[in-house]
């Protein structure tokens, strides 16, 4: 085993991870940084987000309309001086990436332009094109280059933590091209390897969401927090579940049934808006949770429009007009006219709702901390939490940003008051057990489950019992389903034995994570006994925030469900309400 | 541990065999032979003019009615004249882009103008040869 | 939705086992909206876990999956069952070095760009960070569209240059460089152009082409190429013929 000593390890190399090393690097160079990632920082998912980052910047617009937008997206499950923080921030973040070189669409003054997006009172979304997040990485990655402090260890795939008398000492990967195992020996670590969206069948996530910081964190005895709330995008493509931004519907889009009737107002997103001016926070325009809910609705009443790949609704772009669509949404036509064959300045586009973001993740606090002294998480992989049981569109790559900084400075505070902070033997043991259990499953000789069985088995159950509507029952099922799939990967066998570049290894080794996190997905919603954002459950219809108004936390148990308690959420000046997304009443 | 990346081979002398494209670029490439040759044919041609003997100016247009230099002439119309100016006239927007605004002026007007001077250039000498 | 039965000749290579790549071959039944890459999944799921590939997006974003499909170098995620014919060879990356399998090396393109300058360089002093620069939408579309590229080395694959000299900056990383000598936020043209103008940067380039008929997101980095070559020797007149000329 290789053995790399160094200062602050960051594990994935996505919007979030490149802004912390940035950070790093910038408030002080003389700081190692080591950052991980199981695939070249350019391919992280970050790429994938299409529609904008959030940030206040006109001026008919605030701080406080940004963060009541926020805390009632959220349910009222945000906690408020994360939210307070947040919105301070992110103009300043946006403002930053522009200096970087960041694309961002611009007015004819030549300000930086901002759109509509959903549950938003104010346009305040910046966007770059229909690929943001691509522009915000390779703005990131490109930056990040310049930094001598930071050294990158490119397609590693990171195995487990490393962790001595409650504090964090490193991580094990494993170096995909060689098969050889590094231990990392640093005096903080801080995760950053995104969400979980492949436990699901249909997501518009790509092949390397697979939550496995998530996983590592909760092996190592971090809990995770708001596991049942997984958000559903409404528009994705049938099939693939490749995203199409909610910026379509920013743009002017709106979606109809098969009866070509506009059906959001049917369910107090109402009245009708006239086509082509989207009227903010209501119908095409609101929350996330709320559309996807009304798919599910319209489907079981038999109005969804059937196709090849299943039920959808469509989306109606026609009345943009080619113009408009080739210049603010590009990627959004050639998506559409590639995989489902549909061009959206001639037709409308069959969609649906599709996995995307996990609200849940690792427990933090607002400055990135977990309960291991010397670990932290940021971005999807973490839950603040800022967006409480419901993301709205475009506050996540602003997350990314703020997050990663804030969380930078308190690994750099915390280094610095803790020198001596590197493991010992019992980190050095720790390292070798988790190669060892990794040598064994390569080696592993007889057995007869297979991997991809496994997974769909695994995908097929989530879909069944946690989806959009969830109850007890269901709920139940899953949870079994899933611990008896855990007890089957032992017989998993790895065909491939090659050291050199090994996805089968790899494959199963997400696999392993991604049953890890799938059981707290299906426990935390058992769990909780209301609808709140994007957990809902038709046996507890309603919001119960006498008792319910708190996150969920999750422990990983040996061979058991996941032990669970509750948190209070942090409410400083906004007490719940009504999520009121009508348009009679937006003033 | 074992790793040991693969180098494939690639030929130097026939790479271009591989795919159209490339054989359609070693084309454009060779006129430069006849670029050559033409150096070569103004040169002696000069040289015939500076001896300051009629003869040899004489031998000199003599030898360009043979049929070998008129098919040679011929060749190198179709092949070097129109067939590389089409290729680098189309060519030309990609190194010249003209953006007025925020619209960008098409790449077509670009080559037009190519061969509307190349037209403008060719009258001009044409006129100056006595030829219109 | 009708099935069509493929038969996907692909090149092997385990450098533990083999002395060299070989081609193995597999049926695959494709349904019809499929991209190649779906077939290539379903190989891996169902009839041979060991072939190893990158990909991830499946969205033509990421740029993970560059391969060579019957010779031409493409996005498997982009090329569709439904153009191809019923035999498809798939190889990985023409001009690099095999890793295994579909997955080659692509440390020498990596670490050019590390040395190309592709960042915002600003002289003078800092601005002000609560307000951004000011740039018009005309501005932005002399650059935007190098801004496209999506790192996925199918005009490395493409450059016959590249194939026979290594040394090359190559096609990606110079329209990345030219992406930010256009951008009216940047100041390092003239210390960019002195790096990459040079017999292993833009004049090593002949103009083929090829690069951008295979750019899967229209980058067109032979255009910026040769619009390199023309700034390089307009800021060498200038350098040269008259010191003292603001670059």
């Amino acid at each position: 085993m290789e053995h790399v000593k160094t200062d602050i390890v960051i594990v994935g190399a996505g919007g979030a991870g490149l802004r912390a090393a940035i950070a790093i690097a910038q408030a002080n160079p003389e700081i190692d940084v080591s950052l991980i990632s199981k695939v070249y920082p350019m391919r992280s998912h970050t790429c994938a987000a299409e529609g904008g980052a959030a940030g206040v910047k006109r001026a008919d617009d605030s701080l406080e309309m940004h963060f009541n937008d926020t805390v009632s997206g959220g349910d009222w499950l945000c906690d408020q001086d994360v939210v307070d923080y947040f919105v301070q921030q992110a103009p300043l973040e946006l403002i930053q990436l522009e200096h970087w070189g960041c694309p961002w669409s611009r007015d004819e003054d030549g300000s930086v332009a901002v759109r509509p997006f959903g549950g938003m009172k104010k346009k305040r979304t910046w966007y770059a094109a229909d690929k943001s997040g691509f522009h915000i990485l390779h703005t990131l990655f490109q930056t990040s280059m310049q930094f001598p402090s930071i050294k990158r260890y490119d397609e590693f795939f990171c195995l487990d933590l490393v962790h001595e008398n409650g504090r964090c000492t490193g991580v094990v990967a494993l170096e995909m091209r060689s098969g050889k195992f590094f231990h990392f020996e640093a005096a903080a670590v801080i995760l950053a390897t995104g969400g979980a969206g492949r436990i699901f069948p249909f997501t518009t996530n790509g092949a390397i969401k697979t939550g496995d910081g998530m996983a590592m964190a909760y092996r190592a005895g971090v809990a995770l927090k708001d596991m049942e709330f997984v958000q559903y995008h409404p528009t994705g493509l049938p099939g693939t579940g490749i995203l199409l931004t909610e910026g379509c519907r920013g743009e002017g889009g709106v979606l109809v049934n098969r009866h070509g009737y506009r059906y959001l107002q049917d369910y107090g997103m109402g009245p009708e808006t006239p086509i082509g001016e989207p009227v903010l926070k209501t119908m095409e325009l609101g929350p996330r949770d709320r559309l996807s809910q009304a798919f599910w609705h319209e489907q079981k009443k038999g109005n969804t429009v059937e196709t090849q790949w299943g039920d959808c609704i469509l989306m109606d772009m026609r009345h943009l007009g080619e113009k408009r669509i080739n210049e603010r949404l590009p990627l959004v036509r050639e998506l559409a006219t590639s995989y489902v064959g549909v061009d959206p300045v001639k037709d409308p586009v069959p969609v649906r709702p599709v996995v995307h973001y996990m609200m849940g993740g690792i427990d933090t606090n607002i400055d990135g901390e977990t309960s291991m002294a010397g670990l932290y998480a940021i971005g999807e992989t973490a839950c603040g939490s800022l967006n409480g049981a419901n993301r709205l569109g475009s506050n996540s790559l602003t997350e990314l940003l703020v997050f990663g900084k804030r969380a930078a400075q308190r690994a750099i505070e915390y280094i610095a008051a803790d020198a001596d902070s590197q493991g010992g033997a019992g980190s050095r043991s720790q390292a070798e057990t988790a190669v060892k259990k990794v040598r064994e499953l390569l080696q592993r000789q007889t057995g007869d489950e297979s991997l991809a069985g496994l997974r769909r088995e695994m995908m097929n159950s989530l879909e069944e019992g946690a989806g959009i509507y969830r109850e007890a029952a269901g709920l139940e099922k899953t949870c079994r389903t899933l611990a008896e799939l855990k007890g089957r990967f032992s017989n998993i066998v790895v065909h491939d034995k090659s050291n050199v570049f090994n996805t089968d290894l790899q494959q199963a080794l997400e696999l392993q994570n991604m049953l890890d996190i799938s059981e707290t997905v299906s426990a935390s919603a058992l769990a909780r006994e209301e609808s709140r954002g994007a957990h809902q459950r038709l046996d507890f219809p309603g919001r119960d925030d006498e008792n319910c108004l708190r996150h969920s936390l999750c422990w990983r148990q040996e061979g058991e469900q996941p032990s669970m308690a509750w948190l209070d959420v942090n409410i400083t000046r906004s007490h719940p309400g009504v999520r009121d997304y009508s348009g009679e009443t937006q003033a | 541990m074992s790793r040991r990346p693969y180098i494939r081979p690639v030929s130097r002398t026939a790479w271009y065999m591989t795919h159209v494209r490339y054989k359609s670029y070693m084309l454009r490439e060779l006129t430069c032979v006849l670029v050559a040759v033409y150096c070569v044919l103004i040169l002696s041609g000069l040289a015939a003019l500076a001896s300051g003997t009629q003869t040899r100016w004489d031998e000199f247009l003599a030898s360009q009615q043979h049929l070998a230099w008129i098919l040679f002439h011929g060749f190198a119309l179709v092949f070097f004249t129109v067939y590389q100016s089409i290729a680098w006239f189309g060519l030309a927007p990609k190194a010249m882009p003209l953006q007025m605004g925020d619209r960008t002026v098409p790449g077509g007007l670009i080559v037009a103008a190519h061969y509307m001077l190349w037209l403008v250039l060719s009258a001009a000498l044409f006129w100056i040869a006595g030829v219109i | 939705m009708s099935n069509r039965v493929l038969q996907l000749e692909i090149m092997r290579y385990d450098p533990e086992q083999d002395a060299e790549p070989a081609y193995r071959t597999y049926s695959v039944p494709c349904q019809e909206d499929w991209a190649i890459l779906d077939a290539l999944n379903y190989i891996k799921e169902n009839l041979d876990t060991t072939l190893s590939y990158r990909w991830s997006c499946h969205m033509m974003v990421c740029g993970s999956c560059g391969m060579m499909v019957n010779g031409e170098p493409s996005l498997t995620c982009k090329v569709f069952v439904r153009d191809l014919p019923d035999r498809v060879r798939i190889e990985p990356l023409a001009n690099f070095p095999i890793e295994r399998d579909l997955v080659v090396v692509l440390d020498d393109v990596m670490e050019k760009m590390q040395r190309a300058q592709l960042h915002i360089i600003r002289s003078g002093e800092a601005k002000d960070p609560s307000s951004e620069h000011e740039q018009s939408p005309a501005a932005l579309k002399k650059f935007k569209q190098y801004t496209m590229c999506i790192n996925c080395m199918a005009c490395y694959a493409a450059c016959p240059q590249y194939a026979l000299d290594p040394e090359f900056i190559g096609p990606a990383v110079l329209a990345l460089a030219h992406r930010y000598n256009l951008d009216s936020r940047d100041q390092g043209r003239a210390q960019r152009l002195n790096l990459l103008a040079d017999h292993d940067g833009a004049w090593n380039c002949s103009f083929v082409g090829a690069c951008s008929e295979v750019c899967p997101k229209q980058v067109d980095p032979a255009a910026a190429i040769q619009q390199m070559k023309i700034e390089a020797s307009v800021e060498w007149l200038k350098q040269n013929l008259l010191p003292g000329m603001p670059s």
